[in-house]
């Protein structure tokens, strides 16, 4: 059986959809049927992969961590390197697609939310490139958190407006940055980060970021003349963890997807919206969503700024359900000790997101046989939080 | 007893036999505080408001400026659950027969269950619904049980609609069609400088609906300006500003009455000159009597 979601309305199985004011409407249709010709297009094509070559610098590593592997005595674990993109994590693919798109509708503009600063980054990079303006909306608790992103948007020639709204992260940036496109939709392009928002964002972000799961195919079949036994990757919004499956949900290898518990399931400060979450309508599609019994959003907390999230995207909870990924979570202590392993062993810095699936992947390697294989998408280095690991574990680590 | 979508119908017949520009009036339940809505409501129809708007407080309103945003906020962290927005839905209802609409965003009816939330909606006196995150390609549940309870589920247009979505949109007009003047969010502008003269033109050649518009209306001018093309005007931003201001609950009253009666009385001294308004209209051929009355026997 072929997978072939989502359906021409935007939806996987019953997630998914178009919730957004009637002012947005004929923008979404009019990115719909550029990304579908441009899909078709080999000249855009090129371009695109052509960037992915030269200027991000894929395909990117597979990396066995033998030090890793060795300190949890179980499976090999490989590391699909997205920290060591051009920007320094997975969402540079995204955003160069979505440029390129955004030239082909004669976009002058971008806006972007982020949470982390990642997305942020790899949206003002491409927007320097092109040389089209730039808005990133960040909340002011990530813009103190994740500093040095603040910095690099700005030195990349682009607008960071602080979002003081709510809950002062990632969903109220996400809210301010739909209301400026809703202003502006006429000249510009909501370069959207994640799998999330309305159709077609999920499926046109996954494709993009599906180049990650081709090319950890192709390295792990070089590698080890086989597929993993397990694949791995966090989840907020779950852009790098759709990237990596999407190749994989035909094949055996089992998938899991690590949500942020944060302080702990229990306490109610966590972003594990598929975990403790129930289906909702959030920017713009339904989806599984933190929510109370009113339908009013609840706030998460994580302390990765890029899974502090209350939603998910709608593929995420189709396959929730369909029982093909399995999706797991992880706290911010684990996370935390996952971040300082890799440091120890293999003297890499992963951030605090990718953090999570490597807490999964400690965790579970050692209850599988020494000939089992996982890979871990290792979506984006930590220098950025550098600062909050530091407060948290002291320097001395 | 008339409910629902004969209320509503109602309201607009009676406006195009007097040739007068009808005056929505919009409030953020809870806000400053649950208990004072109802004495909001209640002085925007003593004002002579031809329907109210009460606006369900929620989390994340992506159509929403600073005003009503800030609104919200404030209404939730005081308290304001679904119940007493009801409760004073209810209460306004015995209080005066003008129609209700309520005004929400999508999250909070799915979570309650489309069939629960409309029946609720209904047996509180409430006519009809407004949801601005919901377009028409996505609204079939809602419409279908609003459709059930009698009551409407008015579709929103916008600047920006291609032709194709306006004439979906006019297929499925239900008691008003309502425009957004503007292509941004909701909150007072200095100017509306939308055409909206070939934005309402464009949504006529497809019906003869009623056309309502809103967003972005400040005071009596910009009301009168964007009344001489439609049927009736929001103003909800305003309204929430004049809230502000002190006095309690009877300085509230007392502004957003004025302000209220300010309004409506532009448009009265309009009336005379609403005369020209289909003669400005490029239109259909259908006279907007003859309109009136076939929409009276669809709908009533």
């Amino acid at each position: 059986m072929t997978y072939m979601m989502p359906d021409s309305m935007g939806y996987f199985g019953p997630f998914g959809g178009r919730f957004v004011p009637e002012t947005l409407m004929p923008a979404l249709e009019e990115l719909e049927s550029c990304y579908r010709e441009a899909k078709e297009d080999p000249i855009f094509q090129d371009q695109y992969r052509g960037l992915l070559k030269k200027y991000v610098g894929r395909p990117s590593p597979l990396y066995f961590a033998g030090r890793l592997t060795e300190y949890c005595g179980g499976a090999k674990i490989y590391l699909k390197r997205e920290d060591l993109n051009h920007t320094g994590a997975h969402k540079i693919n995204n955003t160069l697609g979505q440029i390129l798109l955004a030239r082909r509708m004669k976009k002058k503009r971008v806006v972007a939310e982020t949470g982390a600063g990642q997305h942020g980054v790899a949206a003002a990079t491409a927007a320097a490139l092109f040389d089209m303006e730039c808005t990133v909306y960040m909340g002011e608790e990530d813009m103190a958190r994740q500093s040095l992103n603040v910095f690099r948007i700005r030195l990349l020639g682009a607008e960071v407006v602080p979002v003081s709204s709510g809950s002062r992260t990632l969903k109220d940036a996400m809210n301010e940055a739909m209301r400026d496109w809703v202003a502006n939709v006429e000249n510009t392009h909501y370069l959207v980060g994640s799998v999330a928002g309305p159709h077609p964002y999920p499926v046109m972000v996954r494709d993009f970021q599906k180049v990650i799961g081709e090319e950890t195919k192709d390295q792990i079949l070089a590698a080890e003349g086989r597929l993993p036994d397990l694949v791995v990757a966090c989840v907020g919004g779950g852009s790098n963890a759709m990237g990596i499956f999407h190749p994989f949900l035909e094949t055996g290898s089992a998938l899991a997807g690590v949500e942020a518990a944060g302080r702990g399931l229990e306490t109610g400060r966590h972003a594990a919206a598929l975990a403790a979450g129930s289906p909702g309508v959030l920017h713009g599609s339904l989806s599984y969503v933190l929510q109370d019994t009113e339908g009013q959003i609840m706030l998460a907390h994580s302390i990765s700024a890029g899974l502090d999230y209350p939603g998910v995207g709608p593929e995420h909870s189709f396959l929730k359900e369909s029982g093909r990924v399995k999706y797991t979570s992880v706290t911010d202590l684990e996370a935390l000790e996952a971040f300082k392993i890799l440091c120890r062993t293999e003297g890499v810095v992963p951030a605090l997101e990718s953090s999570h699936a490597l807490a999964e992947a400690i965790r579970t390697a050692p209850v599988m046989g020494r000939d089992a294989v996982i890979v871990v998408c290792l979506s984006g280095r930590g220098d950025k939080d550098v600062e909050t690991a530091a407060r948290v574990l002291g320097v001395e680590g | 007893m008339i409910t629902g979508k004969s209320r509503i119908a109602g309201a607009f017949s009676r406006l195009r036999e007097t040739g007068e520009k009808g005056l929505i009036t919009y409030i953020t339940a809870g806000y400053p505080e649950p208990g004072h809505t109802l004495e909001i409501l209640k002085a925007l129809a003593d004002a002579g408001s031809d329907l109210v708007e009460i606006g369900l407080p929620f989390s994340d309103p992506i159509a929403d400026g600073p005003v009503i945003q800030r609104a919200s906020n404030l209404a939730l962290a005081r308290g304001t659950r679904l119940a007493d927005v009801f409760d004073i839905a209810h209460a306004f209802r015995k209080y005066a027969d003008i129609p209700v609409l309520l005004m929400t965003y999508y999250n909070p009816v799915f979570r309650s269950g489309t069939v629960a939330f409309v029946n609720r909606a209904r047996d509180c006196g409430i006519d009809g619904l407004i949801v601005p995150d919901l377009p028409v390609e996505e609204d079939s549940p809602l419409r279908y049980e609003t459709a059930e309870a009698g009551l409407s589920l008015v579709p929103l247009a916008a600047p920006t609609s291609t032709d194709r979505r306006l004439k979906k949109i006019a297929s499925r007009a239900d008691g008003f069609i309502y425009c957004v003047s503007v292509t941004g969010v909701t909150g007072p502008r200095a100017e509306i400088n939308t055409d909206l003269k070939s934005f309402t033109n464009r949504l006529r050649s497809y019906t003869d609906s009623p056309l309502v518009v809103g967003f972005g209306i400040s005071g009596p001018d910009s009301a009168l300006k964007a009344a001489a093309h439609c049927d009736a005007v929001v103003v909800g931003s305003a309204i929430v500003s004049a809230v502000d201001g002190g006095g309690g609950l009877t300085g509230i009253t007392s502004r957003v009455g004025r302000l209220a009666r300010e309004i409506k009385d532009t448009l009265r001294q309009r009336k005379g000159a609403g005369a020209t308004v289909p003669e400005e209209r490029t239109g259909p051929p259908q006279g907007r009597r003859e309109a009136g009355e076939r929409r009276g026997t669809a709908t009533i």
